[in-house]
């Protein structure tokens, strides 16, 4: 004990020396440490960090700096850039392409965290009671999300064929019309929703079950013995105590859906037209086809700051619910 | 009376697992009919789900064309080496970090969650040009360590923040570096942790494509672009179709079966973590 709290606090002295000197010293501190260790120089955790530290700085922080660089200047790829401000920013509410592609990717985002959400927590209130073969099935369940989403695509695309595809053939065994599905523009977003649903739901199921794993089971019981149906339990005991769990879930699935791009690009490619062109999409049209790199720049600075201000949003919300009942429903 | 009550409810849970686990299981079987039926019965109406005479050619249409070998081989290097080099600076990383306590530091790690691929391909694809490396597979590697790296720093510092600390005090005390202690005692209680990270890094390396479409020329194509040309190409033919995207993500299929427990752990703390 006593050991363990000296070493605690000479880790806790090392540490301030740290903050004041730089990465490459700390490196050789550590170095010297590890060559003779009873003349006791604390040694340093800086060595284990630094080889990432450098691969993120390369391929993480690099990009950032150098995008929001490239967002100050007019430079499509092969001519020279000339810094022109924010004009790039300015240009952007005037677009209308990519208005229009900020109300696809809101409406599919909205879709593809409700639907997943209510799906999602419906499978997780099933794998939670015990039944054999739990662990297989729940492995069978959760393929979709890790499937290759090209793969998925190119048979969803065979499904919704108009002519041909199963999906119009099931439809018509309960009696509905066939559809067009991504081949009309009204269907299309809704269409695609049903794929990254189908996709994402798992891991909804599998956040939410680790809430209801964390629910002590007293309250359970109790409930039983006053007669309480499932769905009474479910409503009254479950949905509060796995409330923060369906507000991360929803966070996640909300940053991927805006993120989405191997189903949609895969399927439709923001087809027909421009209906399902989301900013994600937008965005690969600007960079890659008409090489327009200075104002692909500031669409991506400002899709991310989108991101954040829903993530931002969503968590706004969690502490608002909070406060009315104590982390019950809406 | 409450007996049938009881033969109600299995039954209800009967139907609510069916309900929840067939749209995957029979997307998979759907999937796996079209990649073996000739272009008679999947162009017939209404489908036919299992066909009288099964078409294996359309695997071996696919496996014997000529670039199959070269766009397997390049998945297997890019995803092989991206995560290899992740595992090497990522789990050094992850127990640095989890023993600094450096939380701020992960503030990174969480950007790169957030960011669409889609941004980093911008500037590094200007960088990768200038480098002249375009034509290459090295783009890829290095790219595609946007994805592995953040999955394995993350999933590391939290299995080590789990590791007692006890063993590693009393081996400082015996005088062990640091660099001893994490290899002798703290690499091995991870290991499985670094399985965890491992198997996760490696499906979404596999999977990536908005890399490839950009990175990628005629010969440096990774298996999920090359299956997503030839839906442009072939679009009539769904038999080879199929079986090329069923080929491509059978890897990932079988690891998920079989490593479910891990993939499940990776996930769960890896999402809770990332909110």
């Amino acid at each position: 004990m006593t050991f363990a709290s000296r070493i605690r606090g000479r880790v806790g002295s090392e540490r301030q020396i740290h903050s004041t000197s730089s990465i490459e010293s700390a490196a050789a501190q550590a170095d010297a440490a590890m060559q003779e260790s009873d003349g006791w120089k604390p040694p340093s955790y800086w060595p284990f960090v630094l080889p990432a530290l450098i691969v993120v700085l390369a391929v993480i922080i690099f990009p950032w700096a150098y995008t929001i660089w490239m967002s100050l200047h007019e430079w499509k790829v092969g001519a020279p850039p000339s810094f022109i401000g924010l004009s790039n920013y300015i240009r952007l509410p005037s677009d209308v392409r990519f208005i229009e592609s900020v109300w696809h990717t809101l409406v599919y985002s909205a879709l593809s965290v409700a639907l997943p959400l209510v799906f999602g927590t419906f499978a997780a209130v099933v794998f939670h009671t015990k039944f054999p073969m739990r662990g297989f099935l729940r492995g069978l369940f959760i393929l979709p999300m890790m499937a290759t989403p090209v793969a998925i695509a190119l048979v969803w695309t065979m499904m919704f064929h108009p002519q041909l595809g199963i999906l119009n053939y099931l439809l018509s065994l309960v009696g509905l019309p066939p559809q067009l599905w991504v081949f009309h523009p009204a269907t299309v977003i809704p269409s695609l929703v049903l794929v990254e649903t189908w996709q994402w739901t798992p891991l909804i199921m599998l956040i939410v079950l680790g809430g209801l794993a964390a629910i002590p089971a007293e309250p359970y019981e109790s409930a039983m013995i006053d007669g309480a149906t499932r769905w009474q339990t479910f409503r009254y005991i479950s949905l509060p105590l796995i409330t923060p769990f369906l507000f991360i879930a929803s966070m996640i699935r909300m940053i991927d859906a805006v993120k989405s791009f191997d189903i949609i690009f895969a399927i439709t490619q923001g087809g027909p037209g421009s209906a399902s062109e989301t900013i994600n999409l937008y965005l690969y049209s600007v960079a890659f086809v008409y090489y327009d790199v200075g104002y692909a720049s500031a669409i991506v600075v400002v899709f991310f700051a989108l991101i954040v201000a829903l993530a931002g949003a969503l968590l706004w919300l969690r502490q608002s619910t909070h406060w009315n009942d104590g982390g019950g429903s809406r | 009376m409450s007996r049938l009550r009881q033969l109600a409810g299995k039954i209800g849970l009967t139907f609510a697992i069916l309900a929840v686990v067939s749209p995957a299981v029979l997307f998979f079987l759907w999937m796996l009919s079209l990649s073996v039926k000739f272009e008679v019965d999947n162009a017939s109406y209404p489908p036919i789900f299992i066909p009288e005479h099964f078409n294996w050619g359309n695997y071996s249409a696919v496996i014997d064309s000529r670039r199959f070998s070269t766009y397997f081989a390049n998945s297997l290097i890019v995803t092989g080496a991206a995560t290899a080099f992740a595992l090497l600076v990522g789990v050094p990383a992850g127990y640095g970090l989890a023993r600094m306590r450096a939380h701020k530091a992960a503030a990174v790690i969480l950007i790169a969650r957030i960011t669409p691929g889609l941004s980093y391909l911008i500037p590094l694809f200007l960088l990768f040009q200038w480098l002249g490396l375009l034509g290459t597979l090295w783009p890829q590697i290095i790219i595609h360590l946007v994805v592995t790296v953040p999955i394995v720093i993350w999933i590391m510092i939290g299995y080590f923040e789990t590791t007692p600390l006890e063993l590693e005090e009393s081996a400082m005390i015996d005088g062990a570096t640091r660099w001893q202690i994490f290899r002798y005692v703290a690499l091995p209680i991870a290991r499985p942790g670094i399985a965890v990270a491992f198997i996760l890094a490696v499906i979404f390396s596999w999977n990536n494509f908005v890399f490839g479409i950009v990175l990628a020329g005629r010969e440096t194509r990774t298996l999920p672009v090359a299956v997503y040309n030839m839906i442009s190409y072939d679009q009539l033919s769904w038999g080879p179709l199929a079986a090329a995207a069923l080929i491509v993500t059978l890897p990932v299929l079988l690891l998920t079966v079989f490593a479910q427990r891990q993939i499940v752990a990776g996930l769960t703390a890896g999402a809770v973590k990332g909110g």
